[in-house]
């Protein structure tokens, strides 16, 4: 059975079964690296923010089904996943998890860094937050599109020409 | 030609989450042409897809620029710089 590579869902998930799902059956995978990203709170004396985040059905899940394949493509990898949530999340929740299979762990370590920055920039998500003050589109910034950047791939995210 | 129109994120908020359109061009239709005829059509569409903003756009589920063709029954998004992860 083949699970989607790409997910998109409300609901949280477990990090420890998606990893056991990636690796299932298969004994030629050597390395396995993850990667759990959170809703990182307003630092300690500012006001917690609430975000919600919203996306672009079908072409999420497509963008980042073509971001996998280019990692198998560059660092011959066994295998990645990546489940994303899109709604309402509070502070501390998870938010995004890759994970690489593949024989040792430079290519493993590498594919996964090299998803998520991919996926910073180029998957269609926006990051909504909700201070006491109000609500408020978060900006993209130029330090992701950098970080794509040295893959060598122009993100044109944050600082569009 | 006949273009379906998304928009995403502040976009949405400001122009509505998009409609089916019929377009005439006066020339070749790309992306960019299709942008300009929209600022055209209302002021809010003129501020928000102006020049000087930070817009992206997908052609058929794919991320496309200002040269992208269009083709008939094209799905055409607009939104703002990503922000997911």
């Amino acid at each position: 059975m083949t699970a989607a590579r790409a997910r998109i869902q409300e609901a949280d998930f477990d990090p420890a079964a998606e990893a056991e799902a990636l690796r299932a059956g298969r004994t030629d995978i050597g390395a396995l690296a993850t990667f759990t990203g959170c809703v990182r709170g307003a630092g300690p004396r500012d006001p917690v923010a609430l975000l919600t985040l919203e996306h672009y059905p079908g072409m999420t899940e497509r963008a980042i089904e073509s971001m996998i394949d280019e990692a198998q493509r560059r660092f011959a990898i066994l295998g990645a996943r990546v489940v994303h949530r899109v709604g309402l999340l509070q502070p501390g929740e998870r938010i995004v998890w890759v994970g690489v299979a593949g024989r040792h762990r430079r290519e493993a370590f590498q594919a996964c860094e090299f998803l998520m920055d991919y996926l910073k920039t180029q998957a269609p998500f926006w990051k909504k937050e909700a201070t006491p003050e109000g609500e408020r589109w978060v900006d993209a910034r130029v330090a992701d599109d950098e970080a794509l950047a040295r893959w060598g791939i122009a993100s044109g995210n944050a600082g569009m020409p | 030609m006949r273009v379906q129109l998304r928009y995403f994120a502040s976009l949405r908020e400001a122009l509505g989450p998009g409609e089916t359109i019929d377009w005439e061009p006066s020339g070749p239709a790309t992306v960019g042409a299709l942008r300009h005829w929209l600022r055209a059509r209302s002021t809010a569409a003129a501020e928000v897809l102006g020049t000087g903003r930070s817009v992206r756009v997908a052609v058929d589920l794919d991320m496309a620029s200002e040269d992208t063709p269009l083709r008939d029954g094209a799905e055409v998004a607009f939104f703002p710089p990503v922000t997911g992860g």
